[in-house]
C-alpha cells in the first residue's frame, strides 16, 4: 500500500491500536480516489481517534469534544470543493456529539463520518461509551454497565441517513472499499468502524470481533429500509459488515437556494447594488 | 414632540399597527423612535408600542404620553396615569372604560363592514394620521412592506375609512427625516453583517436575538448567504467557526442563555485564532429570566466567558447607527486579529426602531484573510510574529494544508505539550491585545464641558443618558456630562482618565443589579464611582427617570 502523498507521522496511539489500520486505510482510500491533500479536510473532535487529523497530511480541523460534525458540515457549506471527512470516536460521535449526530443526518450535508467505534473511552482511560456492551466493568461502571448500548447504524437509518455502513479493522480491503464508497456518496455517509481498544476494552477484543463479523451477501438489498433496520439490529453472536443501507437523496447543497446555484459560498461577493437596495428598503 | 402608546393583548396586531404608523410618520419627515414592550406569550396579556416622534432627533423613549390607542380596556387601566392632561385616548366603541379623554369610534364595526375584522388596527392608523394633520400620500407603498399583495386593497380602504371618520387635532410639523431610514437594532445588525460580507449565519432561535436571524433569512437568497438554524447553540457557534475556518465570513447570535452554551467554543475561536463574530442580545437572567425584556447583565459574563486566557473584544451597541457600523467593524477586527468579537446588544435596542441617516457601507473596510504565504518553506499557520498575528490561509485555496487544533499546538498547528512552545504560543496570542488596544474607540462624551457630575453608561442607555444630561443641564442645578461606552473590552481608558478627575461625582447608570461597568472601571483604573443608578426590572430606564433619581436620591 502506498500512502506517500498523505505522509507518515509519529502517533500517540498504543501499539496494536485499530486506529493505525483506519489511518492506513484512509490514506489508501484517498490515494486510490486520486484526492489532492490540499482538497481534503479531515475533521475531528477530541479523543484518541480524534487525533487522526494530526497524522495525515491534509487540511485538519481538530475542534472540541463532540463538536466535529457542526464544524465539518459548515466547512463543507462554505466550500463544497473540499472533501470533508470526520474521523472521530464513539464517545465523540455518539455521546458528547449525540445531538449533532442526529441532526446532521437530517441536514444531509455531503460529508463522510468515520466513527472509530471501540465501544470504550480510550483517552480518558477506560469508561463506558455509548456503544459499550451491557455488563462491561470499568473504573466508573464498577458493577457492570447497565445502560442500554446505542446502535449507531440503527439510529442513523431511523434518522434518514442515505449511506450507513459498518466496517472492521480486521478486514482491511473491505474497509478501504467502504471508505471509498462513503467518500464518493453524495450526502452524509456514516461508516461505523469496529476496532479493538487493546488497552482498555478487554471484552470486545480483536478476537471477539473476528469471531462474530461476516460480510453481507452480494444479494443483500441495501435499498430496503425495513430489511436494513433488521440487519442493523443484528449485533451479538453475529455482526454483519458492509453497506447496510443506501439511498440517493438530495443533499443540503442541492436543496439550499443559494448553494444550488453552484458558486462555492466563500467565492460569492455581495453586490453593492443589492446592498444599496436593502438599505433603501428601510427608507 | 409627540408620544403615542398603542396597547392591547398579544395577537391584536399592535406590532403591525405601530410599524405602519411609524413608517407613515417617518416618511412625512418626522424623526421617530419606537419601543416594543411585550410579554412572553402568543395570545393575551398586555403588550404595547410607544411611538415618539418630532422634528428634532429622538434617541430614546419617554413614559409621558400624548395619546393612547387602546385595543382593550386593560391598556387604559395600565397607562391612563401616564397620559398628559390634554392628551387623548382612542378606543373602539366596545370599550367599557369611562374617561373624559376617551374618543370612542366604532372601528370594529367599520372593519366588519369592509369585510375583514382584522383591519381595525389599520382603521386606527387612518384616524391617527388625520388627527395629526398627515396625508395618505404613498399609502400603498407603505402598506406593501407590511401586507400581503392580496390584502393591500382592503387595507387601503380601511386606511381611508379611518381617515374620513376623524378630525384634525394637531398641526403637521415639517421635519427633515423623510429620506432617512427607520430601522431596529437587530435589523441594523443584520444589515451591518451583510455589508461586511457575511456568508454564513448559524443560530438557534432565542428572544430577543431571533430577528437578526429572520432579517438575514429574508434577504439571504438575494445576497447569497446561508442562514442555518442549528440544533442547539453549541452547534450554532461551532458551525460558525467551521465556516469561518473554511473562508466564509460567519456569525452567530443568541441571548445570554444560548451564549452560556457557546462559551467553550468561544475559547475554540480564541485558541485556533479563527475569526468569529457573536452577538449576545441580552435579556434579564439568570436562566430563563424574563425572556422578552431588557437588561445589561451579561457584561461581566462575556468578558470572561470560557476557560483559559485568550484575546477577545467586546463591543456594546449603543443605538441603531452603532448597530450597523459596529457590526461591520466587528467583522473587520475579528479578521484583522483572528479573534472572537462579541457584540452586546439588548432587547430594548434590538426591538426599538429609530430614524437614522442611510447607512454608508463604504465607511468601513473589512479585512480579508491572506491569499498567499509570505514565509519561508513550510506553511506555518501559527508562525510566531511581532504582533502575534499569523498568516491565515483558507483551506483548499492554497496547496498548503491548513492545520488547526483546539489543543495547544506548535507553529504548524500540531498538538504539543512542550513547555517552551506553550509559553511562546500564549505570548503570541496575548500580544494581539496591544494591537487591539490601539484600535479601541473612546466612549461618546456629551454634556457640559465644565461638568461637576459625570454620568457613566454603556450600550443602549446611550439615548436615555444623552437626553437626561440635556434635561438636567436645562434645569440649571449643577452641570452634567456623560461618557457612554461602546467599545468596552478591553476598556478604552484615555478619555475616562482625562474626564474623571474633573468630576465631583461619578455616577454609573446601568440596567443591572451590581454595577458591572463600574466594577470593570474600578478594576482597570482604580477609580470608583461615587454612586449608582441601577435598574433591573426588565424595563429600560427613561431620561426623566434618570433625572428623577438624581434629584430624589440626593445625587445633586
Amino acid at each position: 500500500m502506498s500512502t506517500e502523498s498523505f505522509c507518515t507521522y509519529e502517533t500517540a496511539w498504543c501499539p496494536g491500536c485499530g486506529n493505525f489500520v483506519i489511518l492506513e486505510c484512509l490514506k489508501t482510500a484517498l490515494e486510490q480516489l486520486g484526492k489532492n491533500p490540499s482538497d481534503v479536510l479531515v475533521a475531528a473532535g477530541i479523543g484518541q481517534a480524534a487525533k487522526t487529523p494530526q497524522y495525515i497530511n491534509t487540511n485538519a480541523f481538530c475542534g472540541l469534544h463532540g463538536r466535529s460534525l457542526p464544524a465539518a458540515v459548515a466547512a463543507k457549506i462554505a466550500n463544497e470543493s473540499l472533501t470533508v471527512i470526520v474521523n472521530t470516536g464513539d464517545g465523540d460521535s455518539y455521546g458528547e456529539g449525540g445531538n449533532h449526530f442526529i441532526h446532521n443526518i437530517r441536514r444531509n450535508v455531503d460529508i463522510t463520518h468515520f466513527a472509530h467505534d471501540n465501544q470504550i473511552y480510550g483517552l480518558t482511560k477506560g469508561q463506558a461509551s455509548p456503544t459499550s456492551v451491557l455488563g462491561l466493568v470499568t473504573g466508573v461502571q464498577t458493577d457492570g454497565n447497565f445502560t442500554e448500548p446505542l446502535n449507531p447504524a440503527l439510529v442513523a437509518i431511523a434518522c434518514g441517513a442515505g449511506f450507513v455502513a459498518r466496517g472492521f479493522t480486521g478486514h482491511k480491503e473491505q474497509l478501504i472499499s467502504l471508505m471509498k464508497q462513503a467518500i464518493e456518496y453524495k450526502g452524509y455517509a456514516l461508516l461505523d468502524i469496529l476496532q479493538p481498544c487493546i488497552s482498555f476494552n478487554k471484552t470486545n477484543t480483536f478476537g471477539w470481533y473476528n469471531q462474530r463479523v461476516y460480510d453481507l451477501e452480494e444479494s443483500y438489498d441495501f435499498h430496503d429500509k425495513t430489511v436494513a433496520m433488521t440487519m442493523a439490529l443484528e449485533f451479538g453472536d453475529k455482526i454483519p459488515l458492509g453497506i447496510l443501507y443506501r439511498e440517493e437523496k438530495k443533499t443540503f447543497h442541492q436543496k439550499n437556494e443559494v448553494l444550488k446555484q453552484g458558486t462555492p459560498l466563500l467565492d460569492r461577493k455581495t453586490e453593492p447594488d443589492v446592498l444599496n437596495r436593502l438599505i433603501a428598503a428601510y427608507i | 414632540m409627540y408620544n403615542l402608546l398603542i396597547g392591547g393583548a398579544a395577537g391584536q396586531g399592535i406590532e403591525t399597527t405601530a410599524a405602519i404608523l411609524e413608517k407613515f410618520l417617518k416618511r412625512s419627515g418626522y424623526a421617530v423612535f419606537t419601543i416594543r414592550d411585550f410579554m412572553s406569550r402568543v395570545r393575551g396579556g398586555h403588550n404595547f408600542s410607544l411611538i415618539r416622534f418630532g422634528t428634532e432627533p429622538v434617541y430614546s423613549h419617554s413614559s409621558k404620553i400624548d395619546g393612547i390607542i387602546a385595543m382593550d380596556d386593560e391598556t387604559i387601566v395600565q397607562h391612563k396615569d401616564q397620559l398628559n392632561a390634554d392628551g387623548f385616548i382612542l378606543g373602539d366603541a366596545k370599550l367599557t372604560t369611562e374617561d373624559p379623554r376617551l374618543i370612542k369610534l366604532d372601528m370594529d364595526g367599520m372593519a366588519k363592514n369592509l369585510g375583514n375584522p382584522r383591519v381595525s388596527g389599520i382603521i386606527a392608523v387612518g384616524i391617527l394620521l388625520k388627527m395629526f394633520g398627515e396625508t395618505l400620500d404613498g399609502a400603498e407603498d407603505v402598506l406593501r412592506a407590511f401586507v400581503k399583495p392580496q390584502y393591500i386593497e382592503i387595507n387601503g380602504k380601511a386606511l381611508q375609512e379611518g381617515y374620513q371618520s376623524a378630525e384634525k387635532r394637531y398641526p403637521h410639523l415639517d421635519g427633515t427625516y423623510g429620506k432617512w431610514m427607520l430601522v431596529s437594532g437587530n435589523q441594523a445588525v443584520a444589515l451591518g453583517a451583510v455589508a461586511a460580507g457575511l456568508r454564513f449565519y448559524s443560530a438557534y432561535p432565542m428572544s430577543p436575538s431571533t430577528t437578526v436571524m429572520e432579517t438575514l433569512a429574508a434577504l439571504g437568497d438575494e445576497v447569497g448567504l446561508v442562514v442555518e438554524q442549528a440544533e442547539d447553540e453549541i452547534a450554532a457557534i461551532n458551525m460558525a467557526i467551521g465556516a469561518s475556518y473554511a473562508g466564509a465570513r460567519a456569525m452567530t447570535g443568541t441571548s445570554g442563555g444560548g451564549f452560556s452554551l457557546m462559551v467553550e467554543a468561544l475559547g475554540l475561536s480564541g485558541v485556533t485564532e479563527i475569526p468569529l463574530v457573536a452577538i449576545d442580545v441580552q435579556r434579564p437572567g439568570p436562566a430563563t429570566g424574563l425572556p422578552t425584556r431588557t437588561e445589561q447583565s451579561d457584561l461581566r459574563f462575556v468578558i470572561s466567558a470560557s476557560q483559559g486566557e485568550f484575546p477577545r473584544m467586546v463591543i456594546a451597541l449603543r443605538n441603531q447607527k452603532d448597530a450597523f457600523y459596529q457590526t461591520m467593524r466587528a467583522f473587520h477586527l475579528a479578521e484583522k486579529y483572528q479573534i472572537p468579537v462579541i457584540l452586546l446588544s439588548d432587547q430594548y435596542l434590538s426591538d426599538a426602531s429609530a430614524t437614522v441617516e442611510p447607512f454608508d457601507p463604504n465607511r468601513i473596510q473589512v479585512a480579508n484573510p491572506a491569499t498567499a504565504y509570505d514565509g519561508e518553506g513550510e506553511y506555518l499557520r501559527y508562525r510566531y510574529t511581532e504582533n502575534g498575528i499569523s498568516p491565515r490561509l483558507i483551506p483548499g485555496k492554497t496547496k498548503r494544508p491548513v492545520i488547526i487544533d483546539s489543543d495547544e499546538h506548535d507553529e504548524r498547528g500540531h498538538i504539543t505539550e512542550a513547555a517552551d512552545v506553550r509559553v511562546k504560543m500564549v505570548d503570541k496570542r496575548m500580544k494581539k491585545i496591544e494591537g487591539i488596544k490601539r484600535d479601541l474607540l473612546e466612549p461618546d462624551f456629551f454634556g457640559a464641558d465644565d461638568f461637576d457630575t459625570l454620568i457613566l453608561g454603556w450600550g443602549s442607555t446611550w439615548g436615555p443618558i444623552a437626553e437626561a444630561v440635556q434635561l438636567l443641564n436645562q434645569e440649571g442645578k449643577g452641570r452634567y456630562a456623560a461618557l457612554v461606552f461602546g467599545d468596552i473590552y478591553p476598556l478604552p481608558q484615555k478619555l475616562f482618565l482625562e474626564k474623571a478627575p474633573k468630576a465631583k461625582r461619578l455616577i454609573n447608570v446601568e440596567q443591572n443589579a451590581t454595577g458591572q461597568l463600574a466594577g470593570l472601571i474600578r478594576e482597570e483604573t482604580g477609580i470608583a464611582c461615587t454612586s449608582s443608578i441601577l435598574k433591573y426590572d426588565g424595563r429600560q430606564i427613561a431620561a426623566e427617570e434618570i433625572a428623577d433619581r438624581i434629584r430624589k436620591e440626593g445625587l445633586q
